[in-house]
């Protein structure tokens, strides 16, 4: 049985905020569906650990909630991004290229290039 | 700064975690039911769904767990948990709590009021810049055995030249008559150099001080007052500065005013109550010539130079001494072996007080203890008590450690209500306690519950619970769980080392109060002494008032200049006096005439034909009188005669003696008709015509004072004290005296009315203080070590019930099972008692200083009180031993 990779310490924080930065508003469910649709079930997370990062998120101010009423009428939390949350996924968005455009040149390069 | 940053936003989260938690629960609940609600959809049976739903969510009170931990601050939180579970346990246990709690009130609240006595006293620095500069210089004169002698003008020079010290400061004391006020007034005064105020470095409220630097070589007739005098006799006079008043008829202006606060430094009441300063030279009139011998300066006080310490200035010093003595080989004579002390000022402040209040925070610091113990022993049965609750959190999965944890917090909280309630009690009555301290305390006013006194008292309350909570809360650690609950159904009862523990706790509390109990007996037993010791003086029915008669700068002016000029004025008190109501005898003497008045008036004297290779001189203690002082005192004539009126300044000089004096230099002669001269100047002998006993009119402790009277008449002396004995009337003949005296002159004001029988106790002011919280210490502790044993010895009767009901079934005697709990009581009473015995030993020699008449090994003391709290105890243990000795054997068998 292969082992479905672990999300990276910070990542899930980075795909929860690109997921409200694309879909608008959206409740607690509807992330974990997205973020597991996207990842195309190739991620293996407990879709509980979705929810302390959620009031993470909103301490440092780059989510806001209110509740709201979802798709089928019940009663939902809402989360949107904060202005101070598109800064910070701007932010992190360019790290995270930059990190995985080293990564990827440490990939191409061959012994031969180093001579 | 981040860790910061998380600390507070997990302190916010603390507080306000509740909701949070809500939050995150409903969140998840909500997740839950959608990802059922989808499943159903999907087509799968209802338990499958949800089964699903939460394989895919993950477990729900892990998560939670784990961001409540992340979040929040779990320390504090059990912190606050176990808290909560004390304040239970103690509501629980209402008289248990109240036991606890009251014992370390009484602890922690007689402890933080003797500390805060000690903090003002003997902590705090002295309220000046740089207090550990400031030296006050004593002369000694070792080889005849004189101490603190005084120094003489060109000595002072010398220090102050000798570049040892920034200032020295000549230090006199005295009175002065202020008159021009509303009423002739007498001012305690202070003569001092003009470098006086630069050496305190205090600043005055009006005005200034003395220039240090002035040159003035007399009195430069300026003066500093007191805030106190401006407030009360000038009415805090704005313009005051600049306004003359008249000293002793000498005409000064005042230049400055010292600050409400300012207390004058000094070895007695009346100086630290100094209320004016003049400033002299000491060179010129009024002070007599400054030649190198003559030692009129009472004292000196100095500031050393920045960065000296006392040691390197002393050292200093003695090279200086020794050069000197060099130079002037006449006036330091080898054998009087003249030295020069500095003492550093804090000492000579309260130099006197300091044993007597280590004695007491030691004897408090021992209640405190042994309240400790008591309070460990109860939290031990207690523990045993709970020793099945302990067994069964174990076994539960409670961490040891969690355990102990909460036990000290429960102990924690008992000492720490226990210190709130004691420092309660201590500021309600903080007034009332204040009135036990002697007045002749020195720092008196400083004394305070100030943030260090509190800070103390939670620290002692702290330790305290630390202390007796460590050994039941190690205890309890170390029970085995399954040995405890198997036990279910005989009741709880302690393990053996919970029991040797209890041993050694009641041991030491006994051994604790033993040693407080023979301490404080050897007290009352040296204040009994004191109190009961022959005074060869009759204080009963005599009343003293005092009166100054005025120095002018200028001595032709002085109409009380000469024994001639004073006598008239003596005679015409003592005429009119006798008229007076209710007084049949009259007499009066100089200041230090006064019976234990502590002012010293030393005379320096050669005996006619002995061997005085230099003019070195002895010293002696003496005052003048007039004839009637002996009958009125009671003092009777042992050998030659007293004083007669004929005794005046026409008349040769005379001097009586007491038996001290006799025996010390006339050992086996007889002393009548033998010469001596007093003072170093050429003056006449002086011829000793009678002996009189000894009188303890220095000092109760010591009768063996040698001392010399000498005639009124002969003398001029400007403190003068009249003594009235009768049926007086403390209201209305002090009153009375002031009248004649201002009949006789206006100008002179009469003040410091005493009864010699209040003189006398006031004495033993101190000596009463010190013995009576020593005493009540001792009680406190007497009967907490009572209870303590008390309890320790019913305990052990109630654990062993079931072991007498057997004994008792297999035909043991009653009388031997009183016997056994007997002997049980006796064992930790006879190893306590040995403890205490070899701590009281230690105790008493350490305050062997404090004790008058009695032996620091008094077996008297040591086998009394081992004997009294050996009763006690004994008396305690025989409560349990009679319960133990009426148990039923069916009813204790029955209870299995």
């Amino acid at each position: 049985m292969s082992e479905k990779p672990d999300v990276l310490q910070g990542t899930l924080a980075l795909m929860v905020l690109k997921t409200l930065d694309v879909l608008g508003p959206q409740h607690g469910y509807g992330i974990a569906r997205r973020i597991e649709q996207i990842s195309g079930d190739l991620l293996a997370v407990n879709q509980g650990t979705l929810y302390p990062l959620l009031l993470k998120l909103e301490h440092e101010g780059a989510i806001a909630s209110e509740w709201g009423a979802s798709e089928n009428n019940r009663r939902a939390r809402f989360y949107r991004l904060t202005r101070a949350g598109h800064k910070q996924l701007g932010a992190e968005t360019r790290d995270w290229e930059q990190t995985a455009a080293i990564i990827a040149r440490f990939f191409e390069v061959k012994a031969e290039d180093l001579t | 700064m981040k860790f910061l940053m998380r600390f507070f936003v997990r302190l916010s989260n603390f507080v306000t975690g509740r909701r949070e938690d809500q939050r995150l629960r409903e969140e998840m609940e909500e997740h839950l039911a959608l990802q059922v609600e989808e499943n159903l959809r999907a087509g799968t049976l209802p338990a499958e769904a949800r089964r699903q739903a939460a394989i895919k969510f993950g477990g729900v009170e892990r998560i939670r767990e784990e961001y409540h931990t992340e979040q929040s601050l779990p320390i504090i939180e059990n912190l606050l948990r176990d808290l909560r579970y004390a304040f239970r346990q103690l509501a629980n246990s209402p008289g248990f709590a109240a036991i606890a709690i009251l014992t370390m009130a009484l602890g922690v609240g007689a402890t933080t009021a003797i500390y805060s006595v000690v903090d003002a006293t003997l902590l705090h620095p002295l309220p000046y810049p740089h207090p550990e500069q400031l030296v006050r210089i004593e002369d000694n004169l070792p080889g005849v055995g004189a101490h603190d002698v005084g120094l003489s003008v060109p000595e002072w020079k010398d220090f102050q030249h000798s570049g040892i010290f920034q200032y020295v400061s000549v230090e006199g004391s005295g009175s002065v008559n202020l008159t021009g006020s509303s009423q002739p007034a007498r001012i305690i005064f202070k003569p001092v150099a003009p470098s006086y105020f630069a050496i305190l470095g205090v600043k005055p409220e009006l005005g200034r001080v003395f220039d240090p630097d002035d040159p003035t070589p007399g009195f430069n007739l300026e003066v500093v007052i007191s805030d106190g005098l401006w407030k009360r006799d000038f009415g805090a006079d704005p313009h005051i500065l600049g306004r003359s008043l008249r000293l002793d008829n000498d005409v000064y202006r005042v230049v400055g005013v010292m600050p409400a606060g300012f207390h004058d430094q000094g070895r007695t009441t009346d100086e630290r109550n100094t209320e004016l300063w003049a400033a002299a030279g000491f060179s010129a009139a009024p002070t007599p010539a400054p030649i190198r011998s003559s030692r009129f300066i009472p004292g000196a006080l100095a500031r050393l130079k920045p960065g000296l310490t006392v040691a390197a200035a002393q050292s200093r010093l003695d090279a200086l001494v020794a050069s000197l003595q060099k130079q002037f080989p006449a006036d330091y004579p080898p054998e009087s072996a003249w030295s020069v002390r500095l003492v550093p000022l804090s000492e000579t402040v309260v130099g006197n007080v300091r044993q007597p209040l280590m004695l007491l925070l030691g004897a408090v610091g021992l209640v405190l203890l042994i309240g400790c113990v008591n309070v460990a022993n109860l939290l031990l049965a207690r523990a045993t008590a709970r020793g099945r609750e302990m067994a069964v959190r174990q076994a539960l999965g409670a961490a040891r450690m969690r355990l102990v944890r909460q036990l000290l917090t429960e102990s924690l909280l008992l000492s720490v209500l226990g210190g709130i309630a004691g420092l309660a009690i201590l500021f309600c009555t903080r007034k009332v306690l204040l009135q036990l301290v002697p007045a002749s305390l020195p720092r008196l006013n400083d004394i305070s519950i100030s943030w260090g006194v509190l800070i103390f008292a939670l620290g002692v309350s702290v330790l305290a619970g630390v202390f007796f909570g460590l050994a039941p809360a190690l205890q309890a650690g170390r029970l085995d769980p399954s040995h405890m609950l198997r036990q279910e159904g005989r009741g709880s009862r302690g393990s053996r080392s919970q029991a040797r523990t209890r041993s050694i706790l009641v041991v030491t509390e006994f051994a604790l109060s033993l040693v407080l109990l023979i301490a404080a007996g050897l007290l009352l037993r040296s204040f009994w002494d004191l109190f009961k010791v022959r005074l060869g003086f009759d204080p009963e029915n005599v009343m003293a008032v005092r009166l100054w008669l005025p120095v002018p700068n200028d001595p032709t002016t002085d109409i009380y200049g000469s024994p001639a000029k004073e006598a008239p004025f003596i005679r015409e008190i003592l005429r009119r006096g006798r008229s007076l109501p209710g007084v049949k005898e009259i007499a009066v003497g100089s200041l230090e005439s006064i019976p234990l008045n502590h002012d010293l008036l030393r005379f320096p004297f050669v005996l006619e034909g002995r061997d005085t290779r230099s003019n070195l001189p002895h010293q002696v203690q003496g005052a003048s009188v007039t004839p009637e002082y002996f009958q009125l005192l009671g003092i009777p004539l042992l050998r030659g005669r007293l004083f007669t009126n004929a005794d005046n300044e026409n008349a040769p000089q005379v001097v009586v003696i007491n038996e001290a004096f006799a025996r010390t230099w006339w050992p086996n002669g007889d002393p009548l008709g033998k010469r001596i001269k007093l003072g170093r100047a050429p003056t006449s002998w002086t011829m000793v015509v009678g002996v009189v006993p000894n009188a303890r009119t220095e000092s109760l402790e010591d009768a063996s004072t040698p001392l010399i009277y000498l005639s009124s008449y002969q003398r001029a002396d400007k403190e003068l004290a009249i003594f009235l004995r009768g049926r007086l009337d403390p209201g209305t003949n002090p009153q009375q005296a002031h009248e004649l005296v201002q009949s006789i002159d206006p100008e002179l004001p009469v003040f410091g009315a005493m009864k010699l029988p209040d003189v006398v106790s006031g004495s033993l002011a101190q000596r009463r203080f010190s013995m009576e919280m020593v005493l009540l210490f001792a009680l406190t502790a007497l009967l907490l070590a009572g209870i303590g044993i008390y309890g320790t010895i019913s305990y052990v009767v109630s654990e062993r019930t079931r072991d007498i009901g057997v004994r008792i079934a297999l035909g043991a005697q009653r009388s031997s099972i009183l016997q056994m709990v007997l002997r049980q009581g006796l064992e930790l009473v006879i190893a306590g008692a040995t403890l205490g015995l070899a701590g009281a030993l230690i105790v008493s020699h350490v305050m062997a200083g404090l004790l008058f008449g009695v032996s620091p090994n008094d077996p008297l003391t040591f086998i009394a009180l081992t004997l009294v709290l050996t009763a006690v105890a004994l008396a305690a243990c025989y409560i349990p031993a009679r319960r133990a000795m009426r148990v039923d054997p069916i009813v204790a068998l029955r209870n299995e």
